[in-house]
């Protein structure tokens, strides 16, 4: 190795003189950078991109053959573009896109510990609190990436198929062409409050089992399980309550009138699911020993 | 607390670490001062790697504390590793990432203007023209370099290496030394942990030797190599004729045959005995010199004494043992002894 006679250590160095410490905005801007160059990353968007392309070639297909759907938004597939970014909305909602958000927020953390690197960077200047808010944010935004580019795909995809046309809500009056794109761009970051609330869980279970498949696992499992509450006779009571409910929360947007109430109460039982799982994830990641890889 | 400039780069203090029912650091003491290059002596699995992620903040003590220039990692957080930079274990970077990029990422995350001194740090460890590659590609050896580089970064006035030389070639191995040598001469503190005794004979003045969990021995290495006794190499008109001679003298100890001679230990009275002894036998002496012992030399003589008395007494060797022994030259005696059954372990 070369000399290091101008080797940036140096005894007189003086450390307290050190003030620019890094922000939790760089080290979001790092935790992005390290899921854009995962290829991983991009299975889970390579879901979110593949399903709309399937689902508008089927209906291309299935359409011709004179089959309608059973909802209002399936019986206007040929009529409207904008019915299949809906119907998209419909179906990913209960399940895959739960899986997409949380495929990188159930594997933020633990796959670091389990690689050693989370050590390499908490030795460095950057606060455990820093990280942790980096490392969360990160997984939120993966999951509105995740939302939207579904959107986009199956936006695009009807559009091209059956046209930019008006649409009709789930009452049944008619709204223009561009009033009901921005429907359907405001329904899905509806749907993001519950899916955060996901993403907060599989954060928590990241942080604290160490295991990526214990938290993109444990956190799907917790979808199930809520499903499955929901089903049971006689617990009617709590189905209002369970976090599964409220990924229906953007149908209230597609009524006319706007019908605001499902979405009000998504948004504080949602926060019942995340913050807590935040607040216990933080102090977990707080004083958590780190001496994996 | 602003930065205590002149405090003691590492002062532990009775640090403690408990995992359930075993005792992976039993009251660990540590006093690294400005300037030395200490080694942290010590056979896997013997509490090294343990306290020095407490020296990092990376996990909470059970008990006790350690200040870095007079910070508590636990009670500053990344404050008190200003100054302070290293690696525990192994170095671990983002294989999908190059060098390069795992560089700016630390760099972005120390802040300070870290991120202009890059290509200088690549330099120093000569692995400039391999920067743009992915790191999973790297071999052990870069890795490490890398490690370096990245702790460099960090404009370091205490650098903690755990084992660097550890899964390196000779002559990777030679390099890393010559490193840590150049940069100790740049008046950077080192804290260096290992296994490997010539490493640390080579680049250290100050040791401390940890044995199941505690410190045996802290203190001068040549003060250390002194309480070995004196080491002397004998050569003779007829080695084999002189050997049981020495192995029936009175005060010679430790003989030992090899190709280049015979070795023992005594005092300066009794080699003057053993030389008009070896005369009486008709042997003549060829040459008799005096020699320090060396490190390696000490474990593995003191481990067949230790391990002989280990046996006598019964003694398990379980991590909880008692407090630290009063006679510190038999605390000495004891770390070294397991030091080198390790050593011996390894070689076998």
């Amino acid at each position: 190795m070369s000399s290091v006679a101008t080797a940036p250590a140096a005894a007189g160095s003086i450390a307290g003189v050190r003030t620019r410490r890094p922000s939790t905005l760089t080290a979001y801007r790092w935790e992005l950078r390290k899921l854009i160059a995962q290829k991983r990353t991009y299975l889970g968007l390579g879901l979110g991109v593949i399903l709309p392309i399937i689902f508008v070639v089927v209906q291309n297909v299935h359409t011709r053959h004179g089959h309608g759907g059973d909802s209002i938004f399936a019986a206007q597939i040929t009529q409207s573009g904008l019915a299949t970014p809906v119907l998209m909305l419909l179906f990913e909602s209960v399940f895959f896109l739960p899986l997409i958000a949380s495929l990188v927020a159930g594997d933020i953390v633990a796959t670091e510990d389990g690689n050693g690197t989370l050590k390499t960077i908490l030795t460095r200047s950057v606060e455990r609190g820093q990280l942790f808010a980096a490392k969360t944010l990160a997984a939120l935004t993966y999951a509105v990436v995740a939302v939207y580019l579904a959107t986009l795909v199956a936006t695009v995809g009807g559009i091209a198929s059956w046209g930019f046309n008006s649409i009709k809500t789930f009452s049944g009056s008619t709204v223009s062409a561009s009033e009901g794109l921005a429907l359907v761009i405001a329904a899905n970051a509806c749907y993001l409050i519950p899916l955060f609330a996901v993403a907060c869980i599989a954060v928590l279970l990241s942080t604290t089992t160490r295991n990526s498949i214990a938290g993109v696992g444990g956190a799907i499992g917790i979808v199930i399980l809520l499903y499955i509450v929901a089903g049971i006779p006689g617990l009617e009571g709590i189905k209002p309550y369970l976090l599964t409910e409220q990924f229906e929360n953007w149908h209230g947007l597609l009524r006319t009138p706007t019908d605001w109430a499902p979405i009000w109460h998504s948004l504080w039982v949602c926060a019942l699911y995340a913050v807590p799982s935040l607040i216990a994830g933080y102090l977990v990641f707080l004083r958590r020993d780190v001496a994996g890889g | 607390m602003s930065d205590a400039e002149g405090a003691q780069p590492v002062r532990a203090r009775g640090l403690v670490k408990r995992y359930k029912e075993v005792l992976a650091v039993d009251h660990v003491d540590l006093n690294v001062q400005t300037g030395d290059v200490y080694g942290f002596l010590g056979p896997n699995g013997a509490g090294k790697t343990t306290t020095l992620r407490m020296a990092l903040g990376l996990i909470v003590p059970t008990q006790g504390a350690v200040e870095l220039f007079g910070r508590d990692p636990m009670r500053e957080g990344t404050r008190a590793l200003e100054g302070v930079a290293g690696f525990v274990d192994a170095t671990r970077f983002y294989p999908y990432m190059t060098g390069r990029k795992n560089l700016e990422l630390l760099a972005a995350l120390d802040g300070d203007g870290a991120a202009q001194r890059i290509d200088e740090v690549l330099e120093i460890v000569e692995l400039a023209p391999r920067a743009k590659h992915k790191v999973g590609g790297y071999s052990h050896g870069m890795r490490q370099r890398l490690g370096i580089a990245a702790a460099l970064l960090r404009r370091p006035r205490l650098l903690i290496l755990d084992e660097p030389a550890t899964g390196l070639d000779p002559a990777g191995m030679r390099d890393m030394r010559l490193l840590i040598r150049r940069l100790a001469d740049e008046g950077i503190t080192v804290l260096l942990s290992s296994h490997q005794l010539p490493e640390v004979q080579e680049l250290c003045d100050r040791v401390a030797i940890v044995d199941k969990g505690r410190v045996v021995y802290e203190g001068a290495l040549d003060s250390l190599r002194r309480q070995g006794g004196a080491q002397y190499r004998l050569h003779t008109t007829d080695d084999t004729l002189a050997l049981p001679v020495l192995k029936t003298q009175q005060g010679i100890e430790n003989v030992l045959a090899g190709e280049h001679g015979l070795s023992f230990q005594a005092d300066e009275h009794h080699v003057a005995e053993l030389s008009l002894a070896l005369a009486q036998a008709g042997i003549g002496i060829l040459a008799l010199t005096p020699e320090l012992a060396t490190l390696e030399d000490l474990f593995f003589r003191l481990t067949e004494e230790n391990g002989a008395a280990r046996s006598a007494s019964g003694d398990s060797g379980s991590p909880i043992e008692d407090a630290l022994p009063v006679n510190p030259v038999g605390a000495a005696i004891s770390g070294v002894a397991a030091v080198g059954r390790e050593l011996g372990q390894e070689r076998r």
